[in-house]
């Protein structure tokens, strides 16, 4: 049976978010458009450590951190995001399942908000992601200048309840009271068809030169989800060593360095490989682009190089630098 | 705009002459205001030079090594980090070919949105150019006559600060990155091939920038682009400043 | 709770100077740890941050005068490198009173032990080095 759809006044909102914050912390807001930032470091940390060696007398013993699994809200996670949280899960909650990773997921409830206009970057519609669909533990929208509430699973509606007494039921959803998808004017982002012929293209010798290989895109991507870990010795303490996980990316030189040397010896197999991934790779095996087209390597690339420039160069729909 | 075409006709003829082999220039992409930095190989994409003012990226890098002849354009920014590179034999000057182009400078962007003009450019006072071979439109550098007192002017204001209210100003800056080296990797001054701060524990915020800033200490050309690249916004180029303002002092 | 220093002295001078106030049985402050450098400007910014990250509370860089660097030009180099990273700390907010560089000669040894004991009565008012410590801050704040 589907959920009731709820709703509330736009000025009640703000009580809504105070009542969650009252039992547990609550990040994030339904206004703001895009964060610089994915909501993946959430489940992800750019850095967290998974345990602690010590030495005592003649032997070691080994504290691993603690599981985080106290509850949190994330509030309006956008179409692109949820769907990228998807991917992630894919991944983390398969075998080999990822405890810290599923500790921190299972913890949160995740309420998304449908978007009513797209950022001049967003393209999320290229990938068939619909934003004013967004997935979520609770779907949240604006329309005829009230504010809707929808659970869409059971830990949705465990979070509805705390909230009863703030919000009135409607009649279940017909199709006048959801949002409307907004026009679709962003650029369609091609994906190569095949795999070998894109891997093989002799585009990738010019296309690779402009990138910087900073990673800035790689962390800022909702979806991108690798990480490297180190061993380090405990600054306070050099009895101590702290074993670190922290995310890391395959443009790095050193990501695939190995003992015999590195498969992808230079800028242009990483640079490539990075592009396969999201547009090629992750399409044959899972039916999806690993691209949620949230814009955000639009946005922040320091050399405007980002993915949808890299499809529309190997779809060579038109002459440019790399011809 | 009058630079745009007097490069690309430029460019056409130089390689028909056979004195470049390419060109170091930047191209539009799926987005209009994010053009990117290109190297054109066949001439019958020439047509596709762009010159605006949100063409952000510093091009003096790319040459790094360069081993065909290529043309590259600089503005005043770039070509002083250029004849930076030059100076430390990063770039072999014989493989390049230098026309130094005159620039009103350049916005920020922010979803695809124009804004102010950025940090760097509200406050630069570079008019000449070190190195090159022939010029465009070389008298068209507006600058106000404000920009030189501009330049530092944060740094003083910084500086005519308590000492803990600095200490919460960068930690609050600080705190926020997350080692995506672009700044490091932006810098045209930042060209080691293996960087000392990869081998060091992880996300060591103020470390990293300390380090990274004494390492360019007279070396940096002021260019900006450390903090127009900062996807958080902290504005790395200050510390290069402060030490530019020292030694200067 | 006393205040750890470290000391960079050059094995040519100041280490010497250090000696000299050993052997003249000089008092200064036993929480000094001097690093024996062959030079003053062997003295990489990344020591002295360094030390700072691991627990001490001041660090201290001690060379020969100015034109008699058993290198010729070394402490000049030392002097250069040492001011800007001094102004940046301070521009960053560290405390500017914990680090310093002080030139001290072999036959100094007098000098040498002044120079600690005042070093470490600096310090020590400033109490133990927490700022310095957070170098190593955690990055990557999620919340935005």
């Amino acid at each position: 049976m589907q959920s009731p759809v709820y709703t509330c006044s736009l000025d009640n909102v703000t009580q809504l978010i105070n009542r969650i914050a009252e039992k547990m912390p609550v990040y994030g807001d339904f206004g703001s458009s895009k964060t610089t930032l994915s909501p993946k470091g959430f489940f992800l940390p750019a850095l967290e450590k998974l345990y602690e060696t010590a030495k005592i007398n003649d032997s070691y013993k080994i504290t691993p951190a603690p599981p985080e699994n106290a509850p949190f809200v994330l509030l309006g996670i956008r179409a692109c995001d949820a769907a990228a949280i998807e991917i992630l899960d894919g991944v983390y909650l398969n075998d080999p399942i990822d405890p810290q990773y599923k500790a921190r997921r299972h913890a949160s409830y995740i309420v998304t908000f449908a978007c009513e206009t797209m950022g001049a970057n967003c393209f999320c519609q290229s990938v068939n992601i619909n934003p004013a669909a967004p997935k979520g533990d609770v779907k949240a929208w604006v329309k005829n200048g009230t504010f809707f509430w929808l659970a869409q699973s059971e830990k949705g509606e465990r979070l509805t309840e705390l909230l009863l007494d703030l919000l009135e039921r409607t009649i279940p959803a017909g199709n006048d009271l959801l949002p409307v998808e907004p026009p679709d004017s962003a650029p369609a982002l091609p994906l190569p068809a095949d795999m070998l012929s894109a891997f093989n293209a002799p585009v990738w010798d010019n296309l690779h030169r402009a990138c910087i290989a900073c990673g800035t895109c790689t962390f800022l991507c909702p979806t991108c989800q690798c990480y490297d870990i180190s061993s380090h010795e405990c600054t306070e303490n050099s009895e101590k060593t702290h074993c670190t996980r922290q995310w890391d990316a395959c443009l790095y030189p050193g990501f695939t360095q190995m003992a015999h040397g590195n498969p992808r010896p230079s800028k242009k197999e990483r640079f490539r490989q990075r592009f396969m991934h999201k547009l090629v790779y992750h399409m044959q095996k899972y039916g999806t682009s690993a691209c949620v087209g949230c814009g955000r390597c639009v946005n922040k690339c320091p050399v405007n190089m980002n993915i949808v420039k890299v499809a529309h160069v190997l779809a060579q729909e038109e002459v440019n630098a790399y011809v | 705009m009058n630079e745009q075409e007097k490069m690309r006709t430029r460019a056409k003829e130089l390689h028909a002459a056979g004195i470049i082999k390419q060109v170091l220039a930047w191209e539009a992409g799926a987005f209009p205001s994010y053009p990117a930095p290109a190297f054109f190989t066949k001439p019958n994409a020439f047509e596709k030079i762009v010159y605006n003012e949100f063409c952000t990226a510093n091009l003096s890098k790319y040459v790094i090594n360069i081993t065909e002849k290529t043309l590259i354009f600089l503005r005043p920014c770039d070509a002083h980090s250029f004849a930076q590179l030059v100076k430390e034999n990063q770039v072999k000057r014989e493989n390049t070919y230098v026309i130094a182009v005159g620039c009103e400078g350049c916005v920020q962007v922010d979803e695809g949105e124009a804004r102010d003009l950025l940090e760097s450019c509200r406050t630069c006072t570079k008019t000449d150019y070190p190195l090159f071979d022939e010029e465009i439109n070389t008298q068209n550098n507006p600058r106000e006559s404000t920009n030189k007192a501009a330049r530092f002017a944060e740094v003083t204001r910084l500086d005519s600060e308590e000492n803990t209210a600095r200490y919460a100003f960068w930690q609050a800056h600080f705190s926020q990155c997350i080692r995506c080296n672009a700044c490091r990797n932006i810098c045209p001054t930042c060209h080691c091939k293996e960087c000392v701060m990869d081998s060091d524990h992880p996300l060591d915020g103020q470390f990293y920038h300390a380090i990274r800033a004494l390492h360019q200490d007279g070396r940096c050309t002021d260019c900006g682009q450390c903090s127009r690249v900062c996807p958080r916004g902290i504005p790395v180029h200050l510390l290069n400043r402060k030490l530019i303002y020292t030694s200067n002092k | 709770m006393s205040v750890k220093i470290v000391a960079f002295c050059c094995n040519w001078c100041s280490y010497a100077g250090a000696d000299l106030a050993g052997t003249s049985r000089l008092n200064y402050p036993a929480q000094v740890k001097i690093i024996r450098v062959p030079c003053s400007c062997r003295v990489d910014v990344q020591f002295i941050l360094r030390a700072f990250v691991r627990g001490a509370d001041g660090v201290i860089v001690c060379g020969c005068h100015l034109g008699d660097c058993h290198y010729s030009t070394g402490n000049y180099h030392a002097e250069g490198r040492l001011t800007q990273l001094f102004s940046l700390l301070d521009f960053m907010g560290f405390e500017r009173e914990r680090v310093h560089l002080e030139w001290i000669s072999a036959a100094e040894g007098a000098k040498f032990a002044a120079t600690m004991d005042a070093f470490v009565t600096q310090v020590s008012a400033l109490g133990k080095n927490e700022r310095y410590r957070n170098m190593y801050t955690k990055a990557g704040a999620q919340n935005e």
